[in-house]
């Protein structure tokens, strides 16, 4: 138990690599703050794209959809830091994980937003043009508010799993909230930085996780 | 812009608020008008009555092109809506329409469900949108509703909001889309009263509803159509009492009865 509580609990341990750990953490918050708002904007552009009247524009826009679904975000990531250099373009690990991040993240949030779109009653466009409001003004003011308020909580969930992703980051040795943990456990020789990253993810995500059930509970009613 | 003036060809008058000419609507294979025409002239509130299939609802959409017509002509106050080039969505904000299933939007309070439009098309500033929100409001008497959202709105005064939201933008006709067919019996009176009202004012109305008793008793002209065509057209009492074709006879004791 003793040998258990000092390979994975260890305070003293835990202090020393906190200062690391909080460096990681800052490229984590970092990365989150690049890749879920371009994730976000793409998702939306793709979303509107894969819902166009404009089949030269539908069509490709869900093939890439389902390609970028389907597609491992690990695979992806490995693909454009690793593969990418053969054709001679090197990314720094920032730019590579961006690069993915958005193309995996689009895919999904633009599921997640057009099935918001869809879901709001072809009445309220009409309603809105027959006043005389343009195709863009309808968008703006009438459908998208009520598309993202149908959809928030899959948009929530969805940011969730983008936040645990980034750890992916790692493999292309940024030095990311994981990563840094991963570095104090190769240092220290000792598991404990590694359950202090896990606490941490725990501390930010759980609240967010507990927070969207309730939220769903409120919404089934 | 082509100012195209029907009426010039028949004298100098002022053209019809609103003449639909040879219009024509195909669903694919399916021919839902034929060669409809029509004249709505100014302050007058035109009835149509038809079967549901019969093409009223079509024929009122084509009016503001939320239904592209498939051939044919729509003059607005003598304008060719239909016209290459014309700016439809301000000819859109001249043409006011209430559906059959209101359409407010749930997520804006009834005063913003009004002013949206004032200050995105008429780019009024707030102070303007919102006493033009509140006088439109008040003519629909739901001046004190101003703060709720539809959701905490009855459907009777959902749909005068959203005739209120109509009204705002002081069109030059105004559509409606069987307006009280969604709502409960006891609802229906509300609405029509606040119709009633607007004839009074002689606001232009073309009105697709099954409301006969309000249709004799407030109409200029009654329409009634079958298979995509206008078969009859005439006063509201030489309508009800002696209808020349037998399509008017036959829906007129179905619907009496």
């Amino acid at each position: 138990m003793d040998q258990l509580i000092l390979q994975f609990f260890n305070v003293e341990v835990m202090a020393k690599a906190w200062p690391l750990l909080l460096r990681g953490l800052g490229m984590t918050a970092l990365l989150c703050l690049a890749v879920i708002p371009l994730g976000l904007l793409g998702g939306l552009l793709a979303a509107l794209a894969s819902t166009s009247q404009s089949r030269w524009l539908r069509w490709p826009t869900v093939a890439l959809i389902d390609l970028f679904r389907a597609l491992p975000p690990l695979v992806l990531l490995i693909f454009v830091y690793s593969g990418l250099p053969f054709t001679g373009l090197q990314l720094p690990p920032f730019l590579a994980v961006v690069i993915a991040f958005l193309l995996n993240n689009s895919a999904y949030y633009g599921e997640i937003i057009r099935a918001g779109l869809i879901s709001v009653p072809a009445g309220q466009s009409e309603a809105a043009r027959s006043t005389g409001l343009t195709q863009s003004q309808t968008l703006i003011h009438v459908v998208l508010p009520q598309a993202l308020r149908n959809v928030l909580p899959d948009l929530i969930s969805n940011s969730v799993e983008v936040v645990k992703m980034t750890s992916l980051a790692s493999v292309v040795s940024l030095a990311e909230l994981l990563y840094s943990a991963d570095m104090a456990r190769s240092v220290t020789y000792n598991a404990s930085p590694i359950t202090l990253a896990a606490l941490i993810y725990l501390i930010l995500l759980w609240p967010v996780v507990r927070l969207m059930s309730r939220f769903q509970r409120k919404i089934a009613i | 812009m082509s100012e195209m003036n029907a009426t010039d060809r028949v004298g100098g008058t002022k053209p019809p608020t609103l003449q639909l000419s040879g219009l024509h609507k195909s669903f694919g294979t399916v021919e839902v008008l034929r060669e409809i025409d029509l004249t709505v002239e100014r302050g007058q509130m035109v009835f149509v009555l038809g079967r549901s299939g019969s093409g009223k609802s079509t024929m009122l959409r084509c009016c503001n092109r939320l239904e592209e017509p498939s051939a044919g002509s729509i003059f607005l106050e003598g304008q060719d809506i239909c016209a290459r080039g014309v700016d439809l969505d301000k000819i859109r904000r001249r043409i006011g329409m209430v559906f059959q299933s209101f359409n407010l939007y749930p997520h804006l309070d009834a005063r913003r469900n009004v002013t949206l439009a004032l200050r995105k098309v008429l780019k009024l500033g707030r102070d303007e949108a919102d006493e033009r929100a509140t006088s439109a409001l008040d003519r629909v008497g739901l001046a004190n509703r101003a703060d709720h959202y539809p959701g905490q709105l009855s459907g009777g005064q959902q749909q005068r909001v959203a005739i209120a939201r109509a009204i705002a933008l002081q069109p030059v006709v105004m559509l409606f889309d069987e307006p009280t067919s969604a709502l409960d019996p006891e609802l229906v009176g509300e609405v029509i009263a606040v119709m009633r009202e607007l004839k009074d004012l002689h606001m232009t109305m073309l009105v697709v509803s099954h409301e006969m008793a309000f249709a004799r008793e407030a109409a200029d002209r009654v329409v009634f159509m079958a298979d995509g065509r206008i078969v009859e057209d005439a006063p509201p009492e030489q309508f009800f009492t002696q209808p020349s074709e037998e399509s008017t006879r036959a829906f007129l004791a179905r619907y009496s009865a």
